[in-house]
């Protein structure tokens, strides 16, 4: 055995802050409304995030129709097409999948799981949702802008993201986008500040860094990596609104448009490039240091075992963000970069793998030998593992320069990303929500309801996207709104594309009895308790359920354990919350 | 029980998919079969990845699933499984770079003797120049593009004169002769894509960029665009044509050259005058 928590036996440091004075709410109005209660912005967040993620949901569907059945509906032609690929995939990796991780989840856990009262500057994490609020409204704004939204793709690659044969580019669309992104990044940094400053400074008593949940770990980092990567796209968005309105060349070189010469010159394409990917693929890990944090301690709880290597998890965990700095240009490799950069960022990229495959070894680890619970946060954990293993193994061919150069722009590429940042991630999600819907509400999701919804979405998506790699391989190139006939393309091609519509029908209706669900047990869920999954994280140990303002009454929690202690030999229960303290010492195990 | 069998039926499934399904990459034709060497090599290493994590997940919710009076081992590590996975993985990785970036390295060295082609995008359509007999490509620039000189060929440049002027038509490549693509756009992104080549490069405006391969067998080909680049990317298509020498000399012969262009250009220019 190993002294992994020694914290027992040792003495409890002292604290570290003094106990926060908390803004009392006087009316409805700033108790609900303007509230400065991490807990009430979090399902603002959540909110705000799954509204504007079902339209993302209905473009879907719209983008589907259409590949499989072109021409079929009228109102679906290249420049909508365009528009709805492209809101589809802003809306859902920032505005849905980087604020409900960061402003739903790290909202709600992080003061709970550290055992603080709220965030430490509880106003500033007010404002930065109402900004992230008007963000999605300047965004959602450009449906109804003379133009349309921006049909550039959401990685919006000048010069065509502002020039007139691409939808939105002369017209609002890409000046609502740009703007509504920048507001982001303004309200994700008082946020994100409060993230990591909360982590930093407000843990309660004994709660070590060491000791921390992995879901607190995942968020820290990935918030610490935001901060950090989010400038390269504000940068990039504010010289691009320049471009387009003050006609600087930041992104435009000398250019003939439909045969004329337009009066830029010297600005450079791929330097967007490289400012948006040293964003972007960051951004990919701060959809999923999240999901990796949150589903490690649905394992965990719910095979009711300790996570297996936390030290080398944690560490794992730091490893992969800070790597994930020096493997932007691996989204470059056909970009007309000077092309001996391939070696380094294949390189690079190639690495993130091992730490990357040892969190999964230590995933499946913990189920190794455990008394595994199939609840629905372990079925969505499962799924989760499944279509993680099948995105990230491959990242393996996409990352590996060379053999991304024939796979590289196809269906082969959306297939990937869908599987490892869309699917897996969505699929941690669920999962948290089956897990701590009881907490925030006090009620249990309908378990029925939650089978449907699981077994539909988890097989369904893999029906979706394991199959699309292929069409990918075959050399079919994505963002065609129309495939046409090909000399390449088997007319079984097209069959396949229907097969995938079909299916993403089917998976976006069972969503409609996810929403139904949380709707539905709001009221009719049988009551929970405090601790119904008896987890030993803090937040499990409120004393009131679900937690009311300032968290924890009178004496916040002492923390005297790492948060893993389940199924220890000679205790009672088959856990013990990380606030119980060992009189008896009755944790062997830990101790040896 | 449910959830042990759907585990495996996805792992064997996602398998005999992969051997069985009609979906496969289209017949080579260049010289990157390295490429397509190394995918197969990745997609053995990953396969028996993907296939081992799944089952093993199937295993142990088999024998480890609660059952009444059941209780989970206790083991917070064990430094020397941890290392042991974690030195297996490197190397798996490493089988997969090292491959791939040999492969690399040879994707991006040009062989001397192969021969300049220029290909150029525009909105939405491509076109093609080819030296002339001095074998040499003139210079070029966006802000010389004209209504007589669309690729804004530099007319002072004597090396531009005889280049070979495709607009919107097919390209011909004799069979088995190393080819230097040149890639340039006047307007927005493009990306000059043929499958069958396996080899595709972004085409950006104000700068030139390149790639190389060798034809390996005759035949039509179908030039894709593959980079976004407005509403009718998917119309962007052209046609490369490879074919034995001869017969490419002889088409060679039928096309014109820069300074044959300008010439009908001014004819028209009169006649309309």
């Amino acid at each position: 055995m190993v002294e992994i928590q020694s914290g027992i036996g040792t003495a409890i440091p002292p604290a570290e802050t003094e106990d926060m004075e908390l803004y009392h709410p006087k009316s409805w109005w700033t108790k609900y409304v303007f509230s400065q209660d991490a807990k009430i912005i979090a399902i603002q967040y959540s909110l705000t995030a799954i509204a504007i993620g079902l339209v993302a949901l209905v473009l879907s569907w719209l983008m589907r129709l259409q590949l499989a059945f072109p021409g079929a509906f009228t109102f679906i032609d290249a420049e909508r097409y365009y528009q709805f690929i492209t809101m589809h995939g802003m809306i859902m990796v920032i505005y849905l999948l980087t604020a409900l991780f960061l402003g739903g989840f790290g909202n709600y856990l992080i003061p709970l799981m550290i055992g603080a009262r709220d965030m430490v500057f509880p106003y500033a994490n007010m404002l930065s949702y109402w900004v992230y609020l008007l963000a999605v409204l300047v965004l959602a704004a450009s449906f109804f802008a003379p133009g349309g939204p921006t049909g550039a793709g959401w990685t919006l690659y000048p010069p065509q993201a502002v020039l007139s044969g691409t939808p939105g580019g002369q017209d609002w669309g890409i000046i609502l986008m740009l703007s509504s992104l920048i507001l982001f990044i303004i309200g994700f940094t008082m946020g994100g500040l409060n993230y990591v400053v909360t982590v930093l400074q407000a843990r309660t008593r004994g709660m070590t860094l060491m000791r921390m949940p992995l879901t607190i770990w995942g968020i820290f980092t990935a918030t610490v990596m935001a901060l950090l990567a989010f400038p390269a796209l504000f940068v990039a968005a504010v010289m691009m609104l320049f471009d387009r309105v003050l006609g600087t060349s930041f992104f435009m070189p000398a250019l003939v448009e439909m045969g004329t010469l337009l009066p830029h010159q010297g600005g450079s394409p791929l330097l967007f490039q490289h400012l948006f990917w040293f964003f972007g693929h960051p951004e990919v890990y701060i959809v999923a240091l999240p999901a990796f944090g949150i589903v490690s301690d649905l394992i965990s709880t719910h095979a009711r075992k300790n996570i297996f290597g936390y030290r080398m998890m944690v560490w794992a965990i730091v490893i992969i963000g800070g790597l994930s700095f020096i493997v932007w240009a691996h989204h470059m490799y056909v970009s007309g970069m000077n092309p001996a950069f391939g070696f380094f960022f294949a390189t690079t990229t190639l690495i993130i793998a091992v730490p990357t495959a040892i969190k999964v070894y230590n995933w499946v680890l913990t189920l190794w030998r455990g008394d595994i619970h199939l609840t629905l946060p372990m079925l969505f954990a499962l799924a989760f593992i499944v279509t993680f293993v099948n995105g990230g193994l491959t990242g393996l061919f996409l990352g590996n320069v060379v053999v991304d150069v024939p796979l590289s722009d196809t269906m082969f590429v959306v297939a990937h990303f869908h599987m490892v940042m869309g699917i897996a991630p969505i699929m941690v999600i669920f999962g948290a929500i089956y897990h701590w819907y009881p907490k925030i509400t006090g009620r249990m999701l309908n378990e029925t309801m939650g089978q449907i919804h699981f077994w539909i979405t988890f097989l369904g998506a893999y029906a979706i996207f394991f199959p699309m790699h292929y069409l990918g391989l075959m050399g079919v190139p994505r963002r065609y709104h129309e495939m046409g006939e090909t000399i390449f393309n088997p007319p079984s091609a097209h069959m396949l594309n229907i097969f995938i519509t079909v299916m993403a029908l089917v998976v976006g209706a069972a969503q409609i009895v996810f929403l139904f669900n949380l709707a539905w047990s709001l009221r009719k869920g049988k009551p929970a308790g405090g601790n119904p999954w008896r987890a030993t994280t803090l937040e499990w140990q409120t004393p009131q359920t679900p937690p009311v303002h300032g968290n924890w009454g009178k004496e916040l929690p002492v923390v005297y354990r790492w948060a893993y202690d389940y199924s220890v030999p000679g205790a009672a229960e088959d856990f013990i919350p990380q606030n119980q303290p060992a009189p008896d010492r009755l944790s062997r195990g830990a101790l040896a | 029980m449910a959830v042990v069998v759907v585990l495996v039926v996805l792992a064997v499934g996602s398998v005999l998919f992969h051997f069985f399904s009609p979906w496969w990459w289209t017949p080579i034709a260049s010289n990157w079969g390295y490429i397509d060497d190394t995918i197969i090599i990745t997609f053995w290493i990953t396969g028996v990845v993907f296939v081992a994590v799944v089952l093993f997940m199937a295993y142990c919710v088999l024998r480890f699933r609660h059952r009444a009076g059941n209780r989970a081992a206790y083991e917070p590590e064990n430094r020397k499984l941890e290392w042991w996975l974690a030195t297996v993985t490197a190397i798996g990785v490493a089988a997969m770079l090292a491959p791939g970036l040999f492969v690399w390295n040879r994707f991006i060295t040009v062989p001397d003797h192969a021969t300049d082609v220029e290909v150029v995008g525009q909105q939405w359509l491509w076109s093609f120049r080819l030296p002339g007999s001095n074998g040499k490509l003139g210079t070029a620039a966006t802000g010389s593009i004209a209504a007589d000189n669309a690729l804004g060929l530099n007319k002072n440049d004597p090396n531009s004169l005889d280049d070979i002027i495709i607009e919107g038509g097919e390209l011909h490549l004799p069979v088995g002769k190393p080819v230097k693509v040149l890639l340039r756009s006047v307007d927005v992104l493009h990306n000059f894509y043929v499958p069958e080549f396996r080899a595709k490069m972004d085409m950006v405006p104000g700068m030139e960029t390149y790639f190389w391969f060798t034809p390996t067998r005759t035949g039509t080909f179908e030039i894709l665009c593959a980079e976004l680049c407005g509403v009718g990317h998917p119309q962007m298509r052209g046609t490369v044509v490879v074919e034995e020498e001869a017969d490419y000399q002889a088409w060679l012969q039928e096309q014109p050259t820069f300074s044959q262009l300008m010439a009908s250009g001014e004819d028209v220019q009169t006649a309309e005058n």
